[in-house]
This record gives structure tokens, sequence and C-alpha cells, in this order.
């Protein structure tokens, strides 16, 4: 039965092609596009204005920073990625003694739900640069930086590099030829999770982190 | 038991809304918020309309060559590990649901927001079958709370107030205490939904834009429920309507940027989600089977038709209803339609046959203001023309469903005498002397000039406190002494 | 009559085919397009010289305009129908952007508040036309609606199809009319005035509903 159906379906498309195509203009999406000294600024007032924090640091002190901003809020435990050139650096630069702890994520998720989901304090993943149109980070998880990183904790450190930064999605996706392969999983994150259901007043913190904050290294014209 | 149920109509239901003025105050206050944020994103008019014919363009040439694009949906996404399947009608995509569920020995469930599960009364079935199907989208778990459908395609629980939801949480939400401020309310949904997300066997999702280049599912959101349905969970089935492919992955990011614009004012959402696979090689995290089911549910019949294809260019964005002068003032319940407003009332009367459901093709004013806030342009003023010819005449190579099936035999005669009148000069300069001369015989309880003054208690849209200050709802039409004709005759204007 | 004596006193000789009757934009919304096609070809056989047609509603303009030629698709008619919808044009539109009227106002100060009909605004585009003319005259002060965009509920057989919903619509509009505090509330749609201006009378509301035409005429004429 459910086997026909594709066949009938596809049937009936083929039968009677009632829709015409006129060639897409995409001019619109050429034309935004932003001095390279602009494209920080403006994702970061972009962002800001959704409630995103940001942590500026240089490549040098960037560990340090995060070290630091966990201590400053009281978080205890970063989990992370070991598996990424980032996470290696924060392996080995990690202060020990006093201080928040990393907590590597290098199991499957079954083998950790619990601390998942119960006993980690924030989430550290890199990302593939930023959107500056809009506002917005491009994450693409890996075995080596899982999914869940960047959701299931309640605060959520992303590592941006200031000149990695596109005019918009349309062009990133292009520059980077996402149309040559897929992740399984791939996303855009513009800010701590939110919702505006009940009488349109926006809450935060919903199902998704709390709060973001973008480790932003600056680097490339400003 | 089989038994044929009345069709619904639009008219009763909208007069009991328009009694409601807690109602009416909450969709007027969010109707206005929502039209106002999307104003603010799209002040630039050649942006605009730039991008609104990129929209209309993209979605055209994905209606043009949708077999194709199905067909390599299909393939990529086989390839990727995304298993898929094809329903003809919502109870064979809810038995294939069943099914998946059932192999996984799955009874508890936790959904995504998708307008194609309510299409398929989804959880109402799980529920029949034993299984747990638990909204975690925030308006749509206050609705399901309350045992309610959704009431707007992008905020579901937009005609309760925060007092309603406050106390709809006190009641249902044992380990909850009373509270109407915002924060904590979420704060509340937050911790049940989060023991929820850990707990769920499977997660069901909608599919914003399937891209049939690369076979990537995106999903769009703000509170992340999205991505814990799908990807905590060890089972993840997407559910869409065969219209919701796009070509390319270059195609996606001018339709996303309209629907967040359109749908809530927003330059972006939180997150956007893109799905091309299960847990791949390595990957510590992520669903170890990924299901897509396609739904026709009547769409392949409306895409056969060169103009009502239009109709399944829709990103469901919602602006049509937002600025739509009837939905704001009765709600999306009225309708009794999944798809309220303007998008409902060209696509439910397609897909559920415009004789039945012909109440909500005249529920509409014409006046434009949908089509004008399509980020499509999809011309739903010049649809409901359309389909109101549809419903009162079966014509020859007609492929609506139900056409003819809306036709009144007083109707008929109204117009073929109307054209009467109208055709031959002669009978028209007559009834247009005996509307001047004889109007004022004219009983005031004839059905059309009642209606239009109110008589007979035909005033009921009218606030309870006006109706004791006004004898009529308008008065009556009083027909200048002359008719036009005659007037230009006196004053000697040419005749050719 | 007002709409003709505006046009001839910018020198334009004025053609009223006696024969003409109804755009037949009711019946082709009601979609009962066969009824309303014989109307339309007998108001296209009417208007076959090459003069501009000009219409003093918005809504039949529109229909004319944007819906005769479609009427006519895969009928030999068609090309006579779309020749006629190409020389089509609203009232205000004609005075203000092919005769560019110059007016000077013969009035008295007065307030009034402009409401634009659905059909006017959104099939012809028909916005500044309008409000451009009124601009002229300068002893008129123009009060906007808080919802000028908004439909006033006529809809044609919608006010009587769905009166309710037809009822909250009109009221509201009279509402928004009263608080310009304007005592004339002008359109350039009859159907719009009929409604608005009949709920209005119904409240006991002093203001007046007046077509623009007229408006204009007595405006410039010295009454």
């Amino acid at each position: 039965m459910p086997e026909g159906a594709r066949e009938r379906i596809l049937g009936r498309l083929r039968r009677a092609p009632g829709a015409e195509a006129s060639p897409s203009d995409f001019g619109v999406m050429e034309r935004k596009a932003w001095p390279a000294a602009e494209r920080y600024p403006r994702l970061k007032r972009m962002m800001e204005s959704v409630k995103t924090e940001f942590l500026e640091a240089t490549e040098q002190s960037w560990p340090q920073a995060i070290f630091g901003f966990l201590q400053s809020q009281g978080l205890s435990t970063l989990l992370f990625g070991p598996g990424t050139a980032a996470g290696g650096r924060l392996s080995e630069s990690w202060p020990s003694g006093d201080g928040a702890l990393l907590v590597p994520y290098d199991r499957p998720v079954e083998e950790m739900k619990e601390r998942l989901f119960d006993e980690v304090d924030a989430g550290f993943t890199t990302t593939r640069g930023g959107i500056a149109e809009t506002g917005g980070l491009i994450l693409w998880p890996s075995p080596e930086e899982p999914r869940l990183l960047s959701l299931v904790p309640p605060v959520h450190l992303a590592l941006l590099y200031t000149d990695e930064i596109y005019d918009t999605f349309w062009q990133a996706l292009r520059s980077q030829g996402w149309a040559g392969g897929m992740p399984p999983n791939a996303l855009l994150v513009s800010g701590p999770s939110k919702t505006a259901d009940i009488e349109q007043t926006l809450a935060y913190g919903v199902h998704g982190p709390r709060r973001l904050i973008v480790v932003a290294v600056l680097r490339g014209p400003l | 038991m089989g038994a044929e149920k009345r069709a619904p109509a639009f008219r009763p239901a909208a007069a009991g809304a328009l009694k409601d003025p807690e109602l009416r105050a909450n969709f007027r206050r969010a109707m206005d918020g929502l039209m106002a944020r999307r104003a603010a994103l799209f002040a630039d008019p050649a942006e605009w309309r730039d991008l609104r014919a990129l929209g209309a363009s993209i979605r055209q040439r994905t209606l043009a060559r949708l077999p194709a694009l199905l067909e390599r949906l299909e393939s990529k996404c086989a390839g990727n590990g995304i298993r898929v399947r094809w329903a003809e009608t919502t109870e064979e995509a809810n038995a294939l649901v069943l099914e998946i569920l059932r192999a996984r020995g799955a009874t508890r469930v936790v959904k995504g927001k998708s307008m194609v599960s309510e299409e398929m009364h989804l959880n109402d079935f799980l529920e029949k079958h034993g299984i747990e199907s638990l909204e975690s989208d925030l308006g749509e778990y206050i609705i399901q709370l309350d045992g309610e459908t959704p009431s707007h395609i992008i905020m579901p629980a937009i005609h309760k107030n925060r007092r309603q939801i406050a106390s709809l949480f006190g009641r249902k939400i044992r380990e909850a205490k009373y509270t109407e401020d915002v924060d904590e309310l979420t704060g509340i949904a937050r911790r049940v939904l989060r023991r929820k997300f850990f707990e769920a066997e499977a997660g069901i999702s909608g599919v914003n834009f399937a891209v049939a280049e690369t076979g990537t599912l995106c999903l769009v959101e703000n509170e992340g429920n999205g991505r814990m349905s799908t990807h905590v969970p060890p089972v993840h089935i997407a559910l869409m309507g065969i219209e919701k492919v796009v070509e390319r992955l270059e195609d996606v990011p001018p339709l996303y940027s309209l629907l967040t614009r359109s749908a809530t004012g927003q330059a972006i959402t939180t997150y956007f989600n893109m799905i091309t696979g299960p847990r791949g090689a390595g990957e510590k995290d992520g669903p170890a089977e990924v299901h897509l089911i396609i739904l026709d549910n009547g769409r392949s019949r409306i895409s056969s038709d060169a103009e009502l294809s239009a109709t399944l260019r829709c990103i469901r964005c919602g602006a049509c209803m937002n600025h739509c002068p009837v939905y704001t003032r009765v709600g999306g319940h009225a309708y009794q339609s999944t798809y309220p407003g303007p998008i409902g009332k060209i696509l439910t009367p397609q897909t559920e046959g415009v004789g039945r459901r012909h109440d909500l093709v005249h529920a509409s004013s014409l006046c434009g203001a949908c089509a004008e806030a399509c980020p499509v342009g999809i011309p739903i003023a010049e649809l409901l023309v359309r389909l109101r010819r549809e419903a009162a005449h079966k014509s020859q190579g007609s492929s609506v469903l139900g056409a003819g099936e809306g036709r009144s035999r007083w109707e008929s005669l109204a117009w073929a005498l109307w054209k009467a009148a109208h055709r031959s000069p002669a009978l028209y300069r007559l009834v247009g002397f005996a509307a001047t001369r004889f109007s004022r015989i004219l009983p005031s309880g004839l059905p059309i000039l009642s209606a239009w003054t109110g008589e007979s208690g035909q005033a009921q849209g009218l606030p309870p406190e006006l109706l004791k200050t006004t004898r009529r709802l308008r008065e009556a039409p009083r027909p200048a002494r002359r008719t036009l004709h005659e007037l230009v005759e006196e004053i000697g204007v040419d005749d050719a | 009559m007002s709409g003709i004596r505006l046009l001839q006193r910018e020198g334009l000789r004025v053609v009223f085919p006696r024969g003409q009757t109804c755009c037949a934009q009711p019946a082709y919304n009601c979609g009962y397009h066969d009824e309303a096609r014989a109307v339309a070809r007998a108001q296209i056989a009417l208007f076959r010289k090459p003069h501009p047609i000009v219409v003093p509603s918005g809504s039949c303009a529109g229909m004319m305009k944007r819906h005769y030629p479609a009427l006519f698709e895969g009928d030999p008619f068609r090309e006579e129908a779309e020749a006629f919808a190409a020389r089509v044009f609203e009232l205000t539109q004609f005075l203000s952007d092919v005769l560019e009227v110059k007016w000077t106002d013969r009035g008295e100060k007065v307030r009034v508040t402009w409401h634009p009909s659905c059909h006017s605004l959104r099939e012809m585009g028909i916005d500044e036309e309008p409000k451009k003319l009124l601009a002229q005259l300068a002893n008129v002060e123009v009060a906007p609606l808080a919802r000028e965009r908004e439909c006033c509920g006529f809809g044609g057989t919608f006010a009587v199809r769905e009166p309710e919903i037809s009822a909250a619509m009109v009221e509201d509009k009279a509402s928004d009319v009263v608080s310009t505090g304007a005592p004339l509330l002008l359109s350039g749609d009859g159907g719009c005035l009929l409604n608005i201006g009949g709920r209005l009378a119904a409240r006991g509301e002093r203001v007046r509903a007046q077509h623009i035409a007229q408006f204009l005429w007595e405006r410039t004429n010295g009454r």
C-alpha cells in the first residue's frame, strides 16, 4: 500500500505540470555587502540585540579569557571537544587548581547523558565563521565536537575569528562550498534560546542555552 | 462510525468569536505587533520588491520541477542514511509513523512544531495507540495542555493572554507554583520539557525546507526544542508536504530571510538547523535513525492547475493572517481548519473539497491585504475568486476537488437575472428607473436589505454596549431621485 | 456628475456612452464568470474609440484594468479587452498623473479624512494621487485615519454574506473616522461610502460621507 503511494503521487505530478518556471535573479543577495572592517562590528551589534554576550581576546589570550569568565560567573564545569585544535589549546593551557573543570565530550552520549544534562554548566565549540547581515555563527558539529555541546549545557561559549565573517548566509554557503557535501548536522546560531509565545513577550533560556557567549578573537582589519 | 460529518461553517463560529472581547483584544494587540515588526524589517521597498520576486521565482521553479526534485531529494536523503517514505493521505502518514515507533518499541515521543502533523491529527492518533506525543514548542505545549488546536500557524497560543496561561499551568502542572511572570512560566516549561527530551524514545519534527541538491532538511526555530527533539532521542521522524522541497542550497537563504522577517519580524531566528543524516561515523550524538515522510494529501492535485498551484508556494510565514482584517477579528479557531486565515481559505477548500468548505472561500472581503504582505507573491484574493467560481460550477477540465458542490440555485438565478438586466441597456434603464422612483416601497425585511441595515438582529458583530445606542447597523441606502443616465442626458454629454 | 464636470472644465470633451451598465465586478467576485463576461463584453463594445476611459471608482477601474483581459482568455475578443484595459484610468489618477491639474481652493477651512478603497489601493495602486489633489486645496486639512489601509468591511456581497464580521469592520472604521475629528469622510469608492456612511448615520454621527470627485468639484468651483 505505501509502495503504491510513491508511484501514484509522482505519477500525478508528472502527468500534469501546472506551474511555469522563470529564472531567478539573485542580484538582491549579491548586493548585500559590507566593507571587511564593518563586518565584525555589525555582527556584534546584531547579536547583542538578541542578548548574545561578547568576550574579546587575542589568539594568545582566549583560553585564559574563557577560564577567567567562567570563574567570574561561578561556572564550574566546561564541556568541550578535546580532538579539535582549539580543544587541544584549551587542554594544554588550562590552569589547574581552583577554577572551572574541563570535561571532555569524548564518548557516545549514551555513556554520559546524565552528566551532560544535569552536571555541566557550560559547553565550548569552535565555529566556521559568522554572518554579518543578520548576526549569527556557523557551526558544523563533528565527531570531535558533538551536536549537543552547543545545545544542552545552559551556557554556550563559541570561538569566532573576526576575519572569518561573511556578508550573508548566502555568501557563506557559496564561499565554503556547502553544495559539495553537507555534514549530518550543520547550523546557524544567533543568540541564546528565546520565545515570545506568551503575549509576544520575549523570554530567554527556553530549551536551548540561556546564554550565548561569543569568544571573539580579534584578527584582520577592524 | 463513518457517517459524513457536517461541513464546518465559518459564519456561526466567527459570530461567536466576535462576541468575545478578550479574544478580540488579544488578537488585535498581537496582529498589530506582528505587522509592525514585519514592516520594520522590510523598510526598504526596493529590497522587498526584489527579494519577494526572487522568493516567488524560487518557489515557482520548485513547483515546475516538483516530481524530479522529489526524486532527487529522496535519492540524496537515502544516500545520506535518511529513510524516505511516501504517504498519499494523512491516514497513511499516521500509519507510517506508528510503524516506525512500534519497530523501536517507542511510547514516549517529543514533538517540534509541525503544521503537517496538525493536518494529520497525529497526537490524537498516537494517543489512541498508547503513545505519548508531547509538544515541546512552548506555544504548542500550552495549547496541548488545554486540549486545543493552534489558532495561528506561527504563534499557536496567540489567543491566550498571560493570565490564562498562568491559570492553565497552575491547574495542570503539578510541581509548578502559580505565577503570572513570563520568565517564571517559561522556566516551568523548560524544566518539565528538559526531562522529557532526556527520556524521549523518539522525536518528531516538521520541515521548513528540504533541499534536493544535498538531501538536507532545514528547520527554523527560536527555542531550541526542535534541535532537542531531533538530536537527543535515538529516532527522528521528519514530516513534510510535497511542496516543501527546494532545488538548491543557495535557494534557501532568500526564503529563510523572507520567512523570519515576514513571520515574526526577525532578521534571523535563534537556530537554523540543517539535518543531512543520522549520527555519522564517529559522531557521539545524534539519532541512530532519521526518517522522512513525504505527504501528499491533495497537494499533487493542486499542483496540476497552473493558476491554483501558486497556493503551494506558501512558506508558512503567517503574514497573510497577520494582515487580514477578518482573522484579526475572529482568530484562528473560527476557521475550523488546520490552516486558518487567508492561506487556509485557499488551501483547505482544495484539500477537503471546495463544496464542503465553500464557507471559507466566501469568508473574505477580497481586500487584498494578504497578497500585499505575502513574501512569495501568492495572489490570494484572485485564487479566492477562482475557488468561488469552482465552488459554483463544475467545468470540463477542472481538477478542483468538489467543484460545483457549492452551487446555490438561488444565487445562480440571481446572477442570471443580473446578467439580463445589465446586458440590455433598455432593461438596465428600466431597473434604474424603478430603483430611483419606487425604492421607498421596498419592504425592509428583504433579506439583503435587512442584512445591510441589521434588522432582525444581525447587528451581532457589534460590541454589546453599542447595540443599546444604535437601533440599526447601517441606515438603509437612499437612491438618488434620478439615474446617472438621466442626469448626463440632461446636461447634454455626448453619447459617442 | 462631478467627475464629468471636473474633466470638462479641463477642456476635455467627455463622452458617456449611454448603453453602459456595470463593470461586472459583483458577478466576477462571486465566481459567476460567464455572466460577468457577457456583461463585460457589452461594456467593452461601447468603448471602442481610442480615448482614455476614466472611471470614478477604484474598484470598477481595477476590475476593468486587471481582470477584463483574463476573462477573455482563449477568446479572440481578448485582444480587444486588452486594448480596452490599457486605456482605463481611475479618476483621481487621471486628474493627478495625466492632466496634472493645478487648482485653487474656493472653500472655507475644513478638516477631512480619507479612506482609500482596498481595490483602488491594491489593484490600481492608487495611494498618492488623491492626496496630491487634496494637498492642492489650501483650506483643506487632511486628518489621516489611524488604520487607513484597513478594509471597511463592504466587500460587495461580503457585507450580506458575513454580516457580523462586516459589522465589526465597519464599526471600527466608523470609530476611526470619528476620532479624526473630521466632519467629512472622503473616498473614491461608492460602496465604501455607502457602507461607512450608513454606519455613521446609524450611530447618529455628524460626519458626512462624500465622494472625492464631488468634493473636489465643489471646492474648486465655489459650490
